[in-house]
Protein backbone atom coordinates (compact mmCIF):
# COMPACT_ATOMS: atom_id res chain seq x y z
CA UNK A 1 0.00 0.00 0.00
CA UNK A 2 1.35 3.36 -1.39
CA UNK A 3 2.20 5.79 1.93
CA UNK A 4 -0.05 8.42 1.04
CA UNK A 5 -3.43 6.31 1.10
CA UNK A 6 -1.99 4.90 4.92
CA UNK A 7 -1.48 8.74 5.87
CA UNK A 8 -5.03 9.31 4.19
CA UNK A 9 -6.40 6.41 6.10
CA UNK A 10 -4.99 7.52 9.23
CA UNK A 11 -6.35 10.82 9.04
CA UNK A 12 -9.93 9.78 8.14
CA UNK A 13 -9.83 7.50 10.98
CA UNK A 14 -9.00 10.22 13.42
CA UNK A 15 -11.71 12.84 11.99
CA UNK A 16 -14.64 9.72 12.01
CA UNK A 17 -13.32 8.78 15.67
CA UNK A 18 -13.34 12.97 16.73
CA UNK A 19 -16.97 13.13 15.14
CA UNK A 20 -18.17 10.13 17.23
CA UNK A 21 -16.79 11.78 20.27
CA UNK A 22 -18.51 15.07 19.39
CA UNK A 23 -21.54 13.26 18.73
CA UNK A 24 -21.45 12.02 22.15
CA UNK A 25 -22.13 15.49 23.06
CA UNK A 26 -24.54 16.66 21.29
CA UNK A 27 -28.26 18.18 22.93
CA UNK A 28 -30.63 14.69 22.98
CA UNK A 29 -32.91 14.73 19.39
CA UNK A 30 -35.84 17.76 19.08
CA UNK A 31 -33.98 19.31 22.42
CA UNK A 32 -33.21 22.94 21.76
CA UNK A 33 -30.65 24.54 24.75
CA UNK A 34 -30.03 28.14 23.49
CA UNK A 35 -31.69 31.13 24.97
CA UNK A 36 -31.49 33.08 21.57
CA UNK A 37 -34.22 31.27 19.37
CA UNK A 38 -36.69 31.00 22.73
CA UNK A 39 -36.52 35.01 23.15
CA UNK A 40 -37.35 35.82 19.44
CA UNK A 41 -39.97 33.16 19.71
CA UNK A 42 -41.73 34.78 22.74
CA UNK A 43 -41.62 38.29 21.65
CA UNK A 44 -42.53 38.33 18.56
CA UNK A 45 -46.04 38.97 19.14
CA UNK A 46 -46.13 41.36 21.89
CA UNK A 47 -43.49 43.19 20.62
CA UNK A 48 -43.79 43.49 16.60
CA UNK A 49 -47.80 42.10 16.66
CA UNK A 50 -46.68 39.56 13.85
CA UNK A 51 -46.83 35.72 14.45
CA UNK A 52 -43.79 34.55 12.15
CA UNK A 53 -41.17 35.14 14.63
CA UNK A 54 -38.97 33.86 11.62
CA UNK A 55 -39.55 36.67 9.52
CA UNK A 56 -39.61 39.00 12.22
CA UNK A 57 -36.17 37.82 13.81
CA UNK A 58 -34.45 37.99 10.05
CA UNK A 59 -36.12 40.97 8.84
CA UNK A 60 -36.33 42.88 11.78
CA UNK A 61 -34.10 41.91 15.05
CA UNK A 62 -31.30 40.50 12.84
CA UNK A 63 -32.14 42.60 9.47
CA UNK A 64 -28.52 43.54 8.72
CA UNK A 65 -27.55 40.00 8.53
CA UNK A 66 -30.35 39.52 5.62
CA UNK A 67 -28.85 42.73 4.18
CA UNK A 68 -25.50 41.25 3.67
CA UNK A 69 -27.43 37.87 2.46
CA UNK A 70 -29.39 39.95 -0.17
CA UNK A 71 -26.03 41.51 -1.76
CA UNK A 72 -24.61 37.89 -1.57
CA UNK A 73 -27.37 37.40 -4.23
CA UNK A 74 -27.49 40.32 -5.91
CA UNK A 75 -23.73 40.12 -6.30
CA UNK A 76 -23.82 36.68 -7.46
CA UNK A 77 -26.72 37.28 -10.10
CA UNK A 78 -25.01 39.43 -11.52
CA UNK A 79 -21.69 37.76 -12.20
CA UNK A 80 -23.69 34.64 -13.77
CA UNK A 81 -25.52 37.24 -15.80
CA UNK A 82 -22.57 39.23 -16.94
CA UNK A 83 -20.72 35.79 -17.88
CA UNK A 84 -23.44 34.87 -19.68
CA UNK A 85 -24.22 37.44 -21.76
CA UNK A 86 -20.36 37.60 -22.99
CA UNK A 87 -21.16 34.12 -23.81
CA UNK A 88 -24.17 34.77 -25.96
CA UNK A 89 -22.65 37.48 -27.99
CA UNK A 90 -19.67 35.31 -28.53
CA UNK A 91 -22.28 32.95 -29.89
CA UNK A 92 -24.46 35.46 -32.00
CA UNK A 93 -20.58 36.09 -33.66
CA UNK A 94 -20.05 32.07 -34.92
CA UNK A 95 -23.99 31.53 -35.94
CA UNK A 96 -23.93 34.65 -38.22
CA UNK A 97 -27.08 36.02 -38.91
CA UNK A 98 -28.70 32.38 -39.72
CA UNK A 99 -30.31 31.72 -36.37
CA UNK A 100 -30.27 34.99 -34.96
CA UNK A 101 -34.00 35.89 -34.10
CA UNK A 102 -35.33 32.72 -34.93
CA UNK A 103 -36.77 30.43 -32.89
CA UNK A 104 -36.00 26.61 -33.64
CA UNK A 105 -39.46 25.08 -35.06
CA UNK A 106 -38.67 21.95 -32.28
CA UNK A 107 -38.38 24.26 -29.15
CA UNK A 108 -41.52 25.50 -29.98
CA UNK A 109 -43.92 22.21 -30.02
CA UNK A 110 -45.32 20.84 -27.21
CA UNK A 111 -47.97 18.58 -26.70
CA UNK A 112 -51.54 19.94 -25.88
CA UNK A 113 -51.65 18.67 -22.39
CA UNK A 114 -48.68 20.17 -21.76
CA UNK A 115 -49.58 23.83 -22.74
CA UNK A 116 -52.78 23.19 -21.15
CA UNK A 117 -51.12 22.70 -18.07
CA UNK A 118 -48.68 25.20 -18.11
CA UNK A 119 -51.23 27.71 -18.47
CA UNK A 120 -53.52 26.23 -15.80
CA UNK A 121 -50.78 26.54 -13.32
CA UNK A 122 -49.24 29.77 -14.23
CA UNK A 123 -52.17 31.80 -12.48
CA UNK A 124 -52.45 30.09 -9.48
CA UNK A 125 -48.97 29.42 -9.17
CA UNK A 126 -48.30 33.59 -9.48
CA UNK A 127 -51.19 34.32 -6.86
CA UNK A 128 -49.54 31.81 -4.53
CA UNK A 129 -46.29 33.66 -4.10
CA UNK A 130 -48.44 36.88 -4.13
CA UNK A 131 -50.07 35.12 -0.80
CA UNK A 132 -46.40 33.88 0.26
CA UNK A 133 -44.71 37.17 -0.14
CA UNK A 134 -47.73 39.35 1.63
CA UNK A 135 -48.76 37.14 4.59
CA UNK A 136 -44.76 36.69 5.86
CA UNK A 137 -44.74 38.22 8.82
CA UNK A 138 -47.83 36.30 10.05
CA UNK A 139 -47.27 32.83 8.30
CA UNK A 140 -44.46 30.47 7.12
CA UNK A 141 -43.12 32.27 4.33
CA UNK A 142 -41.75 35.44 3.24
CA UNK A 143 -39.92 37.36 0.73
CA UNK A 144 -37.72 34.33 -0.17
CA UNK A 145 -39.56 31.77 -0.52
CA UNK A 146 -42.57 33.92 -2.20
CA UNK A 147 -40.00 35.38 -4.78
CA UNK A 148 -38.39 31.44 -5.30
CA UNK A 149 -42.16 30.75 -6.11
CA UNK A 150 -42.99 33.49 -8.38
CA UNK A 151 -40.08 32.24 -10.62
CA UNK A 152 -41.91 28.82 -10.48
CA UNK A 153 -44.64 30.20 -12.25
CA UNK A 154 -42.46 31.40 -14.90
CA UNK A 155 -40.83 28.26 -15.06
CA UNK A 156 -44.72 26.60 -16.10
CA UNK A 157 -44.44 28.89 -19.08
CA UNK A 158 -41.91 27.26 -19.87
CA UNK A 159 -42.49 23.53 -19.39
CA UNK A 160 -46.02 24.66 -20.80
CA UNK A 161 -43.65 25.29 -24.34
CA UNK A 162 -44.71 28.48 -24.44
CA UNK A 163 -41.66 29.31 -25.39
CA UNK A 164 -42.46 32.46 -27.37
CA UNK A 165 -43.75 33.91 -24.17
CA UNK A 166 -40.79 33.08 -21.87
CA UNK A 167 -38.70 34.87 -25.16
CA UNK A 168 -41.19 37.94 -24.44
CA UNK A 169 -40.02 38.13 -20.69
CA UNK A 170 -36.56 37.69 -21.65
CA UNK A 171 -37.21 40.62 -24.51
CA UNK A 172 -38.64 42.84 -21.74
CA UNK A 173 -35.29 41.95 -19.66
CA UNK A 174 -35.24 45.69 -18.41
CA UNK A 175 -38.48 45.27 -16.39
CA UNK A 176 -36.75 42.13 -14.54
CA UNK A 177 -33.83 44.25 -14.14
CA UNK A 178 -35.23 47.08 -12.73
CA UNK A 179 -37.90 44.95 -10.31
CA UNK A 180 -34.42 43.29 -9.21
CA UNK A 181 -32.78 46.66 -8.45
CA UNK A 182 -35.96 48.14 -6.83
CA UNK A 183 -35.90 45.20 -4.73
CA UNK A 184 -32.67 45.26 -3.70
CA UNK A 185 -32.35 48.72 -3.78
CA UNK A 186 -35.30 49.21 -1.88
CA UNK A 187 -34.92 46.78 1.45
CA UNK A 188 -31.64 48.79 1.64
CA UNK A 189 -34.03 51.89 1.34
CA UNK A 190 -35.71 50.50 4.38
CA UNK A 191 -33.24 50.04 6.23
CA UNK A 192 -32.14 53.88 5.94
CA UNK A 193 -35.22 55.00 6.43
CA UNK A 194 -35.25 53.60 9.83
CA UNK A 195 -31.43 55.77 10.41
CA UNK A 196 -33.86 58.76 9.09
CA UNK A 197 -36.78 58.23 11.78
CA UNK A 198 -35.24 56.85 14.50
CA UNK A 199 -31.57 57.17 14.55
CA UNK A 200 -30.73 53.37 14.35
CA UNK A 201 -29.91 51.43 11.26
CA UNK A 202 -33.44 48.96 10.58
CA UNK A 203 -35.41 50.71 13.43
CA UNK A 204 -38.80 49.68 12.87
CA UNK A 205 -40.29 52.95 12.20
CA UNK A 206 -43.61 51.92 10.97
CA UNK A 207 -46.46 51.70 13.68
CA UNK A 208 -47.13 47.70 13.91
CA UNK A 209 -50.69 47.29 13.64
CA UNK A 210 -53.06 45.09 15.49
CA UNK A 211 -53.63 42.43 13.55
CA UNK A 212 -53.99 41.47 10.02
CA UNK A 213 -51.74 42.08 7.05
CA UNK A 214 -50.90 46.04 8.13
CA UNK A 215 -48.44 43.84 10.72
CA UNK A 216 -45.30 44.45 12.36
CA UNK A 217 -44.36 47.88 11.21
CA UNK A 218 -42.12 47.68 8.19
CA UNK A 219 -41.75 43.58 7.80
CA UNK A 220 -44.12 43.66 5.16
CA UNK A 221 -42.21 46.37 3.24
CA UNK A 222 -39.14 44.45 3.28
CA UNK A 223 -41.09 40.94 2.00
CA UNK A 224 -42.25 42.60 -0.92
CA UNK A 225 -38.83 43.96 -1.53
CA UNK A 226 -37.14 40.70 -1.07
CA UNK A 227 -39.80 38.94 -3.15
CA UNK A 228 -39.20 41.09 -5.63
CA UNK A 229 -35.74 40.86 -6.02
CA UNK A 230 -35.01 37.21 -5.32
CA UNK A 231 -37.66 36.50 -8.27
CA UNK A 232 -35.87 39.16 -10.61
CA UNK A 233 -32.31 37.38 -9.88
CA UNK A 234 -33.74 33.94 -10.89
CA UNK A 235 -35.94 35.12 -13.78
CA UNK A 236 -32.68 36.87 -15.20
CA UNK A 237 -30.64 33.50 -15.08
CA UNK A 238 -32.99 31.33 -15.89
CA UNK A 239 -34.56 33.58 -18.82
CA UNK A 240 -30.81 33.86 -20.36
CA UNK A 241 -30.15 30.59 -20.23
CA UNK A 242 -33.51 29.68 -21.84
CA UNK A 243 -32.85 32.17 -24.56
CA UNK A 244 -29.51 31.02 -25.27
CA UNK A 245 -30.71 27.44 -25.64
CA UNK A 246 -33.95 28.70 -28.12
CA UNK A 247 -31.42 31.09 -30.06
CA UNK A 248 -27.72 30.25 -29.84
CA UNK A 249 -27.35 26.47 -29.05
CA UNK A 250 -29.87 24.55 -30.43
CA UNK A 251 -27.55 22.70 -32.62
CA UNK B 1 -38.25 9.59 17.54
CA UNK B 2 -41.24 8.77 15.76
CA UNK B 3 -41.56 6.03 12.52
CA UNK B 4 -43.18 8.58 10.50
CA UNK B 5 -39.51 10.86 11.24
CA UNK B 6 -37.66 7.58 10.93
CA UNK B 7 -39.05 6.75 7.24
CA UNK B 8 -38.24 10.30 6.01
CA UNK B 9 -35.10 10.47 7.17
CA UNK B 10 -34.00 6.72 5.34
CA UNK B 11 -35.94 8.17 2.13
CA UNK B 12 -33.45 11.39 2.20
CA UNK B 13 -30.57 9.45 3.06
CA UNK B 14 -31.80 6.74 0.48
CA UNK B 15 -32.69 9.39 -2.07
CA UNK B 16 -29.05 11.38 -1.76
CA UNK B 17 -27.29 8.10 -2.54
CA UNK B 18 -28.98 7.90 -5.78
CA UNK B 19 -28.11 10.95 -6.42
CA UNK B 20 -24.71 10.52 -5.92
CA UNK B 21 -25.25 7.05 -7.69
CA UNK B 22 -26.47 8.12 -10.48
CA UNK B 23 -23.74 9.62 -13.31
CA UNK B 24 -26.23 10.98 -16.14
CA UNK B 25 -26.50 14.68 -15.11
CA UNK B 26 -30.26 15.04 -16.21
CA UNK B 27 -31.41 12.19 -13.92
CA UNK B 28 -29.14 13.53 -10.97
CA UNK B 29 -30.73 16.61 -11.24
CA UNK B 30 -34.87 15.16 -11.17
CA UNK B 31 -33.42 12.98 -8.50
CA UNK B 32 -32.09 15.89 -6.49
CA UNK B 33 -35.31 17.25 -6.88
CA UNK B 34 -37.02 14.48 -5.09
CA UNK B 35 -34.95 14.34 -2.74
CA UNK B 36 -35.70 17.90 -1.80
CA UNK B 37 -38.82 17.00 -1.96
CA UNK B 38 -38.19 14.55 0.78
CA UNK B 39 -36.03 17.46 2.67
CA UNK B 40 -38.57 19.49 2.79
CA UNK B 41 -40.99 16.81 4.66
CA UNK B 42 -38.60 16.08 7.08
CA UNK B 43 -38.23 20.09 7.88
CA UNK B 44 -41.83 20.42 8.12
CA UNK B 45 -42.09 17.16 10.36
CA UNK B 46 -39.55 18.21 12.94
CA UNK B 47 -41.95 22.09 12.84
CA UNK B 48 -39.81 24.32 10.68
CA UNK B 49 -42.02 25.08 8.30
CA UNK B 50 -40.48 28.45 6.88
CA UNK B 51 -36.96 26.06 6.60
CA UNK B 52 -39.82 23.72 4.50
CA UNK B 53 -40.95 25.61 2.31
CA UNK B 54 -37.50 27.10 1.34
CA UNK B 55 -35.95 23.77 0.84
CA UNK B 56 -39.34 22.77 -1.20
CA UNK B 57 -38.85 26.14 -3.72
CA UNK B 58 -35.31 26.08 -3.78
CA UNK B 59 -34.48 22.32 -3.48
CA UNK B 60 -36.87 20.54 -5.82
CA UNK B 61 -37.78 23.75 -8.42
CA UNK B 62 -35.18 26.29 -8.40
CA UNK B 63 -31.74 23.75 -8.91
CA UNK B 64 -33.16 21.37 -10.76
CA UNK B 65 -34.24 23.81 -13.79
CA UNK B 66 -30.72 25.90 -12.90
CA UNK B 67 -29.20 22.19 -13.74
CA UNK B 68 -31.33 21.00 -16.72
CA UNK B 69 -31.08 24.28 -18.51
CA UNK B 70 -27.03 24.85 -17.87
CA UNK B 71 -27.05 20.96 -18.99
CA UNK B 72 -28.85 22.00 -22.29
CA UNK B 73 -26.11 24.77 -22.65
CA UNK B 74 -23.25 22.96 -22.10
CA UNK B 75 -24.43 20.59 -24.62
CA UNK B 76 -24.88 22.97 -27.35
CA UNK B 77 -21.59 24.16 -26.38
CA UNK B 78 -19.90 20.97 -26.85
CA UNK B 79 -21.52 19.82 -30.35
CA UNK B 80 -20.16 23.54 -31.50
CA UNK B 81 -17.27 23.21 -29.88
CA UNK B 82 -15.76 20.18 -31.66
CA UNK B 83 -16.10 22.33 -35.34
CA UNK B 84 -14.56 25.40 -33.50
CA UNK B 85 -11.93 23.25 -31.65
CA UNK B 86 -10.32 22.56 -35.22
CA UNK B 87 -10.50 26.45 -36.12
CA UNK B 88 -8.22 27.08 -32.21
CA UNK B 89 -6.03 24.10 -33.23
CA UNK B 90 -5.17 25.45 -36.60
CA UNK B 91 -5.10 29.33 -35.23
CA UNK B 92 -2.28 28.22 -32.49
CA UNK B 93 -0.34 26.84 -34.78
CA UNK B 94 -0.43 29.28 -37.52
Amino acid sequence: MRPRYIIGLVGIGLLVAALAWAATGLPAFGHYNQAYGRVAARDAVPTRNGTNSVVITSFDYRGFDTLGEEFILFVSVTGVVVLLRRMRSAGREEDSAASSGEIEEEDMRASTGERWLGAAAVGPVAVLAAYVIIHGQLTPGGGFQGGTVLMGAAAFLALGGESALMLRIRGSSSPIEIAESIGAGGFAAIAFGGLIAGGVFFFNFLPYGKAGLLTAGVVPLDNIAVGLEVAGALLMVTSELFEQRLRGGAT
Amino acid sequence: MSAFLAVLLTLVAVSATVTVLIREPVRQAIVLGIMGLFLALLFFTLQAPDVALSELTVGSLVIPVMLTLTIAKLRALDARGDEAQEDEDEESRG
